[in-house]
């Protein structure tokens, strides 16, 4: 019998526990206990609250609208996100980090504040319309408050998301099986319908996937464009009866969110089926193809994507800007009425405000400090990690993310509606719920650009600093952590960003005293307040702005494809 | 500095043996080199060594200490081996003085005293002055020189060499063999030095460990490599040696005995106890091999006659064996080409010993 061996390697234990327990209390703990709620509501098993949920017809409208807008804007981002990846990236189109730069900007902002922007752009009140006389006449409704409206805002919002997938995929396209199908005597359009388009069945899929998961999933658009129609899908009809039941109605909610988990994993599930259908593996790695030259239509398609950009992100800009000028809603905006007392309400006079300015930026800095910091060494274990299980660890850090921010919202409210067990420490009415579902919910963020920084890294570089003597944590503090914190920190900045005008989970967690800029702004526009909540967003757009400038001071240092708005 | 001893070492891989049953002893202060093609499990078994990997079964020692046994394994931290890593495995955001004073920093020596010692690392591998530059301002030599110095200043037991050379072109190599050797004198280490190129290892090792799929192939000096390869594999291996089936005619008598190949009779040196036997291999080198003047000899035909300035290579098929090249030099002036019949003499060559001979 060979003697043991003291192997000392007691703080990658340490590691792993700490790690381990993170997750569980993160990821893991608030599903199980929603699904619990689902089987075995107050603690023996029935199906009560699935059949009371069936029942009620507002439950099969909703469904019925989650799926039209669900599948109506994802058809609208897969349709415009694929014609922009395929002009950038295969055409000899110039000005093309411009454009990037301009087309995924709407996605790093919020929905709601994309709903209101586009919402001041038509509206009767529309200060942008009356300055050439063309407003339709006050009391009017606004031609977005439809189906349709909510299905073009989603598919402008998440037409970017599709781009950046698809843009990946093209990039990866090797030239020689374009160059030998031109060699073969197609013509370029039959190259892109034959070859390009079959081969990046999978990218689209996946893009598509997410674009669906995203729209069913959407609080912030049929929030300002659905309720004032009274076209509820399921978020907001969740988020009705929360408002007006308070936690009595916990259950019957629950049942719901399930419902849209259900629906978002369906969509996955589905992009799963039709990806293996056929093998589209691509094997050989090599330069992208030249790209096609538009000769004498180049004019002509430059100017009709910036014209795409003028409607899709510099308009709504436009029009936001003017309404928080103006003093009062239907007053036209001249240089005598021009204003900025909206901004000096909402950032001095309105408590609330005040209040949601100061939650939402030590909410937003907290996420992002404390998934930067787990980031690593989650990062660690799953980039470098021998052990088998890290793989669920991963899928289990995504999943929080990947499901509607609906269902993990109420998954806390389930989790802490009473005191925490032992300590008496009570969560629920205060900023901290709001704080725990930020976490659970965008440590993804931070820990994607992490991993994908590991894999840049060359190991040799951390196991020369074992070899030299050093500890796990030695290690992780004076050579993994400076080598990767380019990658750590950009994700963190995305989440700020991300965190600072989040709607959809504040919307449910908060109370009087933990507003978050998010709530306050959907509250202004809900009071008819829209001055403000556009004063509120033109800052809010404007802090991200500054922080991807900021952000852009790392690029060097970054794997490609961490700062999304970079070409 | 310290013995290092691998003791029927086996590395498995879910269903894949990367180390099967390796034995080597490797004396104190004594340069080994392991040496094989790629694939053959030369870089697990430096990693075995290093204790990044933990061996499936037998044991290594380090000066008198088990640290890897089937029992568990001393973390490398705690080993006090230095590697040079193919890729130099330089901290980017450290000087390089920082670099070479990790390992002291580490072990929270007096900074007086370290930053002597790096000063000190410097000069050894003369690189004085250069400390404040960054890894990325350096040349792939000087970078090399710093993995040497940051390796040594810790006064490692036993420093891994992992392919080192292998990203340095062809004029840099040489220089830095010459190097690694001055080190090997100047700190009387014992080295492990892991690369796939013979010149290198038979420049600089005391004994080559050869290796092929995953076993010990062979251990020996590098002479002894080249004259006595101990089977098939070696001998092919090492400078291309040419391998030809012979029939042992006669046994061992003060180191030769005499064989038919191709249906020549010749004398070739042997192991001693030889017996006659069939079916046997003998390897020959390319200087073994010349056209024959006389009668003496076997018949065959030139098949490509490659010009290479100076002398041709030139390859040949025998009558006797169709399936067989054999290859040699002709120097100029080179009269044999494509289809030229021919007749060719064996000088010399070493026979193969039967496999499970003992070494």
């Amino acid at each position: 019998m060979p003697t043991r061996i003291r192997e000392s390697r007691g703080q990658e234990m340490v590691l792993t526990a700490a790690v381990a327990v993170g997750i569980v209390l993160l990821s893991l703990l608030p599903m199980l206990r929603l699904v619990k709620e689902i089987v075995a509501p107050g603690g023996s098993l029935s199906a009560v609250a699935v059949e009371a949920g069936l029942k009620n017809p507002a439950t099969w409208i909703a469904t019925w609208h989650t799926l039209v807008v669900g599948i109506g804007g994802t058809l609208l981002a897969v349709l415009s996100g694929t014609l922009v990846a395929v002009l950038v990236s295969l055409t000899d189109m110039r000005g093309r980090s411009a454009l990037v730069l301009c087309y995924v900007t709407p996605l790093m902002i919020a929905p709601q504040v994309t709903a209101l922007a586009w919402l001041q752009l038509f509206g009767p009140a529309s200060p942008f319309l009356k300055l050439f006389g063309a407003a339709p006449p006050l009391g009017t409704k606004n031609p977005l408050y439809s189906t349709s409206g909510i299905i073009l805002l989603l598919g402008v919002q998440y037409g970017p998301l599709v781009f950046l997938l698809v843009r990946a995929g093209l990039r990866k396209l090797p030239r020689e099986l374009v160059e030998a199908a031109r060699a073969g005597g197609a013509n370029w359009f039959t190259v892109l319908v034959t070859i390009v388009l079959p081969l990046m069945t999978p990218s689209i899929m996946a893009a598509a996937a997410l674009a669906f998961v995203s729209c069913v999933g959407n609080f912030g658009i049929p929030a300002f464009l659905g309720i004032p129609a009274n076209y509820l899908v399921l978020p907001t009809l969740i988020y009705q009866k929360l408002a007006g039941g308070g936690p009595a109605v916990l259950g019957e909610t629950a049942f719901l969110s399930v419902l849209i988990g259900v629906i978002a994993m369906a969509g996955i599930l589905a992009q799963e089926v039709m990806s293996r259908r056929r093998d589209y593996r691509i094997s050989s790695t090599s330069l992208p193809a030249e790209p096609y030259e538009l000769g004498r239509w180049r004019p002509v398609v430059q100017a009709g994507m910036w014209l795409l950009i003028v409607l899709v992100l510099v308009l709504p800009l436009f029009g936001l800007v003017l309404t928080s000028l103006v003093p009062g809603y239907g007053i036209a905006l001249t240089a005598k009425t021009a204003t900025l007392d909206n901004y000096r309400f909402v950032l001095f006079e309105h408590d609330a405000a005040n209040r949601a300015f100061f939650n939402s930026f030590w909410l937003s800095i907290a996420a992002a400090f404390f998934a930067v910091i787990v980031a690593v060494p989650v990062g660690y274990l799953i980039a470098w990690g021998k052990q088998r299980w890290v793989r669920l660890l991963n899928l289990s850090v995504e999943l929080p993310y990947a499901l509607p921010g609906v269902v993990l919202a109420i998954a806390s409210l389930l989790l802490f509606l009473r005191p925490i067990p032992l300590t008496g420490i009570q969560l629920y009415n205060t900023v901290w719920i709001i704080l725990y579902a930020y976490l659970a919910r965008f440590l993804v963020l931070a820990l994607r650009p992490t991993i994908s920084g590991y894999h840049q890294i060359d190991r040799a570089l951390e196991e020369a600093a074992q070899v030299a003597g050093a500890g796990l944590f030695t290690r992780l503090r004076t050579i993994v952590f400076p080598l990767v914190a380019p990658a750590a920190v950009a994700g963190g900045l995305l989440i700020f960003m991300t965190a600072l005008s989040e709607l959809t989970v504040s919307a449910l967690l908060w109370s009087s005293g933990s507003e978050t800029i998010g709530v306050v702004m959907f509250s202004f526009e809900q009071g008819g307040d829209s001055n403000y909540a556009a004063a509120i967003s033109v800052i809010t757009v404007a802090v991200t702005f500054v922080l991807m400038l900021v952000t852009n001071l790392l690029a060097p240092h970054l794997p490609s494809g961490v700062l999304p708005w970079r070409d | 500095m310290a013995r290092l001893s691998l003791d029927h070492v086996t590395k498995s891989f879910a269903d894949f043996d990367a180390v099967k049953d390796v034995s080597i002893d490797v004396a104190d202060g004594e340069f080994l080199a392991v040496l094989g093609p790629s694939g053959c499990g030369k870089t697990t078994l430096l990693r075995l060594v290093a204790g990044f990997e933990k061996v499936t079964s037998g044991a290594i020692r380090i000066g008198s200490d088990v640290v890897s046994n089937s029992g568990g394994s001393v973390a490398p931290e705690k080993r006090r081996v230095g590697i040079v890593f193919q890729n130099y495995a330089l901290w980017p955001h450290m000087s390089v003085a920082e670099n070479i004073g990790y390992s002291l920093k580490v072990a929270k020596l007096d900074k007086a005293v370290a930053r002597q010692k790096v000063d000190d690392a410097l000069a050894l591998v003369n690189l004085q002055g250069l400390g404040e530059r960054r890894p990325a301002n350096l040349s792939g030599g000087q970078r090399q020189r710093v993995a040497l110095a940051r390796c040594l200043v810790a006064a490692p037991s036993l420093v891994l060499f992992d392919e080192p050379l292998a990203n340095l072109d062809v004029h840099l190599r040489a220089s830095m063999e010459d190097e690694f050797a001055a080190f090997h004198k100047r700190t009387g280490t014992t080295i492990v030095y892991i690369t796939h190129d013979q010149a290198e290892a038979m420049a600089l090792a005391d004994r080559i460990a050869v290796m092929d799929h995953g076993r010990l192939a062979q251990l020996a000096t590098p002479r002894e490599l080249y004259h006595e390869p101990a089977n098939e594999m070696v001998a092919s291996f090492i400078s291309q040696g040419i391998l030809l089936p012979a029939d042992v005619l006669t046994g061992e008598e003060g180191g030769h005995c005499k064989v038919r190949v191709l249906g020549t009779e010749i004398v070739v040196r042997c192991r001693p106890g030889e017996r006659p036997r069939a079916g046997a291999k003998i390897c020959c080198r390319s200087a073994d091999l010349e056209v024959s003047a006389d009668a003496t000899g076997f018949d065959g035909r030139v098949k490509r006659a490659i010009y290479q300035g100076g002398a041709a290579r030139i390859e040949f098929t025998p009558a006797a064996g169709p399936d067989l090249t054999l290859h040699f030099e002709q120097a100029d002036p080179v009269t044999l080409e494509s289809g030229t019949e021919a007749r060719l003499r064996i000088k010399s060559g070493w026979l193969i010993p039967a496999t499970g001979a003992a070494s």
